[in-house]
């Protein structure tokens, strides 16, 4: 199958604690004709933290990333939610000339501003794509969750509808699954409020599992390694605070479609997440 | 010399001016509809709400805004600012204001969110990524909630999801950015 390169920043996440979504989009784009060139040390886009106490290394840390890829002279794809929006608010910022040479200066490094940057989930749901499904997800009801970042703000974004996106969805059907109808496809979980309010991540994330039960979904489709986090890592926190079980297993994407392209769940890693999504699997036949 | 782009301190009544020039917003054009508010998913624990807190950029309540814990409990996921019916991009604005409370080393109200953003960006600055393990211990030191996650470490390691030791990529280039930017 013919290959399209892209340059690919993974972030800091797929290589660590969700290896398991970087394992499952290398092997979904090899088997799409995604051919995916990481680029050369690249580093932290600085994520929530540094936007938001520093003005130019909320730029400068994306902006190193930008520059290699515009170096490869290759659009960039980047599966983290939070990495393409940092890439993307960034790039707006620095279409003001001045900003641009600052920050020029803080990367040391010639850097003209002129990288195409897509969401993973955009190339991976490309009508263009040749996708052989082999095992259809036939009877497989998944509430699509996008979250904020991947969506907002549309205008600089501009990837989906910032109120009722649809890319993950379609996605889905023609993958043979059923996505719900739901209200909290872009509601927040609680960002990176993790590690310093826990309790806001338990809440927000809470309505997020409550709302895809109600709608009688079997699973939570994710494109954002930090809703993963929020949505499966806490929910046993959220169980223990509502004093019921949940189990809602919250998948990436990538892992959903690998199954549907016919790659094992050992392959796709779904024994590394905290809510075990194999019995749900295996009792709908998609998993031995 | 300081880099451009950099922030420095402001009178209260260059406040409004200041808020509106970082963050290229109309801040005047807000006419207080509430609908920010409404849609915030931690409003219901910010002691200015997002409505409140143009209200006082828009009359230079300087003080208020700096030391509000709205600056540290936005966590910019940019509800409020699409849909702001004349187009105000609020998290912008309150982004603008919490820069400057960094700049001028205002007490932070949520003493925890502040201290994560700078164990997070130390991690960078010294690998060049985020070190997951490293952020966990150094955050749960430095709150002091030395045991927090304890229960679930074993299983984090044994599914392969946390490194021990952390990955140094790009370091010498990550870290002169840092010493660039002279933060």
């Amino acid at each position: 199958m013919a290959q399209t390169p892209y340059a690919y920043f993974p972030g800091c996440t797929l290589h660590g604690t969700m290896l398991e979504y970087n394992a499952s989009a290398r092997l979904v784009c090899e088997a799409a004709g995604v051919d995916l060139r990481e680029l050369k040390d690249w580093n932290c886009c600085g994520a929530w933290s540094a936007h938001t106490t520093d003005y130019m290394l909320g730029l400068a840390l994306p902006a190193r990333n930008l520059q290699k890829a515009e170096a490869m002279q290759l659009p960039m794809v980047v599966p983290c939610a939070v990495g393409f929006s940092r890439m993307k608010l960034a790039m707006h910022e620095m279409e003001n000339p001045a900003v641009l040479s600052a920050v020029n200066q803080a990367i040391d490094k010639p850097f003209k501003n002129s990288v195409v940057v897509e969401p993973l989930l955009k190339v991976l749901a490309s009508d263009s794509l040749d996708l052989e499904v082999k095992k259809p997800l036939q009877g497989l009801k998944v509430a699509c969750y996008y979250g904020c970042l991947l969506v907002r703000p549309q205008k600089i974004l501009k990837f989906d509808d910032e109120n009722n996106p649809q890319t993950m969805d379609k996605l889905m059907s023609r993958l043979g699954a059923e996505p719900v109808d739901w209200d909290f496809k872009t509601e927040c979980c609680g960002a990176g409020m993790s590690m310093p309010r826990p309790d806001v991540v338990n809440r927000l994330s809470s309505k997020i599992l409550l709302a895809a039960r109600s709608m009688g979904a079997d699973c939570i489709a994710v494109a954002c390694p930090m809703c993963h986090f929020n949505l499966d890592f806490h929910q046993r926190e959220v169980e223990a605070e509502r004093k019921e079980k949940i189990q809602m297993p919250a998948l990436y994407f990538t892992q959903l479609m690998g199954l549907a392209l016919g790659f094992s769940a050992k392959k796709l890693m779904l024994d590394k997440h905290l809510v075990d999504p194999m019995p749900m699997l295996k009792s709908k036949g998609m998993a031995a | 010399m300081q880099m451009a782009g950099a922030i420095t301190p402001v009178a209260s009544s260059e406040f409004l001016d200041y808020v509106g020039k970082q963050s290229g917003q109309r801040i005047m054009d807000c006419y207080q509809c509430g609908k920010c508010s409404a849609g915030c998913p931690t409003a219901y624990d910010m002691d200015l709400t997002p409505r409140q807190m143009i209200r006082a950029i828009q009359l230079g309540l300087k003080e208020e805004a700096l030391k509000s814990s709205t600056i540290w409990m936005c966590v910019s996921c940019q509800t409020c600012s699409v849909r702001c019916p004349v187009q105000i991009d609020i998290a912008k604005a309150i982004e603008a204001v919490r820069l400057l409370a960094v700049a001028e080393k205002a007490p932070a109200a949520e003493k925890n969110v502040k201290l994560y953003h700078q164990v997070f960006l130390k991690s960078v600055e010294f690998t060049g990524r985020l070190y997951e393990m490293g952020l966990s211990v150094a955050f749960n030191m430095l709150s002091r909630h030395p045991f927090t996650g304890m229960d679930i470490l074993p299983t984090m390691l044994r599914k392969g999801k946390l490194a021990l030791m952390p990955v140094f990529k790009g370091t010498a280039e990550v870290e002169a950015i840092f010493a660039r930017i002279k933060r």
